[in-house]
């Protein structure tokens, strides 16, 4: 794996990163109470400059960011218990809605697939789903009190309204739109984590999910539909969720994030020690018992814990990280291992 | 903070303060690699107030020289603390105050770990956890009211 670009401007920690989906802008949050944007400048698709800085928007540290699909709205949540949306209409980012409910801290915000829902989670444990008519206007469409802690972390199917969640409570669960009685409800929870899951993402498919955590591993989980040729065993007649592999022994402190590249199938974590490492699938693996082999373990990625890791959602092997440290930078891993 | 209207431990131990560290001749030579002990991470912690008593964690025997561990080429600190009574409510207050004092006072790289001694409270599994999550302990130190109770443990003597 190869550093490409340092991005360096954010005062304090950085919590999170998230590419447009274009693949060309990457937003930053952090500590510092800012949002930063870094476009690319030119051919080079990576070379990215700071090009605006979003301020004003939250009173206390912004832990996330998240894009439309359309790419003409940010959203940011922030420790304030607030959730700013920013609009790129007139050219310039300007924040115009700030979603409020929740009662502390929002940890998370993500916006389906379809552009029509919005997710966010918090402290409050609970996830909410705001509905957005035309884009302008967001409701909030159902207040979920699965959990029974914090909420860490949501994250959107990649193509299905359905979201899943990680929790400070050890558990990931999956939220979905019941069609008959035409009402969101917690559809699955999954167990075997020891500790706190700190972040999760699906495969290109949906099938699958990967989660990390507290307890220094990663787990990978299957879907079971009903009537499934393995002949899993589906109670009511509802899909399950399965862990099918636990990656341990890498990771040395927590895994506070993971991301599953939906081109390549690779998936790269960032831990607290400060390190940042791939994991591939192996070539005769087992759709029900898989195995994945670590294909690179970059042992001092940044110089403090690694908040965030994220595949570019266009490029191939382009990976996005950022610290405690204070930095960005922008990865781009061998073309052997892709 | 509030005084407590009854003390939850009322007649605490006390135990002695121990002496100074002594300075040797190296300490004073910039030539001389010099890294971090565990009486130096002791010497950060030791005069944090008790919330609830007028005494340091040292007097109460909280914290102990023989509780600390280091390691300089993992860039490790972990500190044990032993609340004066296994139902202390004050315990996750005082593993704050700790856990800041050292992350304001020690180096980056370290990553700095402080748990409740093993089996010395009822809740240790539920604190050890709330400790080890930073991104509570992030969100908590933005809270002026609790950051202010944080300042007058460590910083008796500055804040009254």
């Amino acid at each position: 794996m190869e550093l490409l670009q340092t991005l360096k401007g954010h005062v304090g920690r950085v919590w999170h990163v998230s590419w447009n989906p274009e693949g060309n802008v990457l937003a930053s949050c952090g500590e510092d109470k800012t949002i930063r944007l870094w476009w690319q400048e030119s051919n080079d698709p990576f070379a990215l400059g700071l090009k605006t800085i979003l301020t004003d928007g939250h009173q206390r540290t912004i832990r996330s960011v998240g894009w439309s699909p359309c790419g003409q709205y940010l959203a940011s949540a922030s420790f304030d218990s607030t959730v700013a949306i920013w609009n790129k209409k007139s050219g310039q980012f300007e924040c115009d809605v700030s979603l409020e409910g929740h009662e502390n801290e929002v940890k998370s915000v993500a916006w389906s697939k379809s552009g029509q829902y919005l997710a966010t989670c918090s402290r409050d444990k609970s996830v909410w789903i705001w509905e957005t008519s035309d884009e302008e206007e967001y409701e909030c469409a159902a207040v979920l009190n699965a959990h029974s802690q914090d909420v860490k972390k949501v994250v959107w199917h990649p193509h299905m309204d359905v979201v899943a969640s990680a929790s400070y409570d050890n558990t990931l669960k999956i939220f979905q739109c019941d069609v008959t009685e035409c009402e969101w409800i917690c559809a699955s929870t999954l167990r075997s984590h020891e500790s706190t899951v700190w972040s999760l993402d699906f495969d290109a498919l949906g099938k699958r999910l990967v989660s990390c955590s507290d307890d220094q591993t990663v787990k990978v989980w299957q879907q079971y539909e009903p009537n499934n040729e393995f002949g899993i065993a589906t109670p009511d007649n509802e899909a399950v969720w399965k862990c099918v592999c636990t990656i341990a022994g890498y990771h040395t402190r927590t895994i506070h994030d993971i991301s599953w590249c939906h081109q390549t199938d690779l998936i790269a974590t960032g831990c607290a020690d400060d390190g940042i490492r791939i994991f591939k699938e192996a070539d005769n693996s087992n759709i029900n018992e898989p195995t994945f082999q670590q294909v690179v373990n970059y042992s001092s990625a940044h110089s403090q814990d690694v908040n965030t890791v994220l595949w570019n959602p266009v490029h191939r092997g382009i990976l996005a990280s950022c610290s405690d440290d204070g930095e960005i930078k922008i990865w781009k891993v061998k073309e052997n291992i892709l | 903070m509030e005084i407590l209207s009854s003390l939850e431990n009322q007649n605490p131990t006390l135990y002695g303060k121990c002496c100074d560290r002594s300075v040797s001749a190296d300490d004073e030579d910039d030539s001389v690699a010099d890294l971090f002990d565990e009486r130096e991470v002791f010497d950060l912690i030791r005069h944090i107030r008790d919330p609830e008593h007028p005494l340091s964690l040292e007097e109460l025997h909280v914290v102990e020289v023989k509780g600390i561990m280091i390691d300089n080429v993992k860039n490790e600190v972990k500190v044990n603390f032993t609340p004066t009574i296994p139902h202390c409510s004050m315990a996750l207050l005082i593993g704050l105050s700790i856990r800041v004092q050292l992350l304001r006072s020690l180096p980056a790289r370290f990553k700095v770990s402080v748990v409740v001694s093993p089996n010395s409270h009822r809740s240790e599994a539920d604190i050890n956890k709330q400790l080890a999550d930073k991104e509570r302990v992030a969100a908590a130190l933005e809270n002026v009211n609790l950051i202010k109770v944080i300042n007058d443990c460590i910083m008796p003597e500055l804040t009254g």
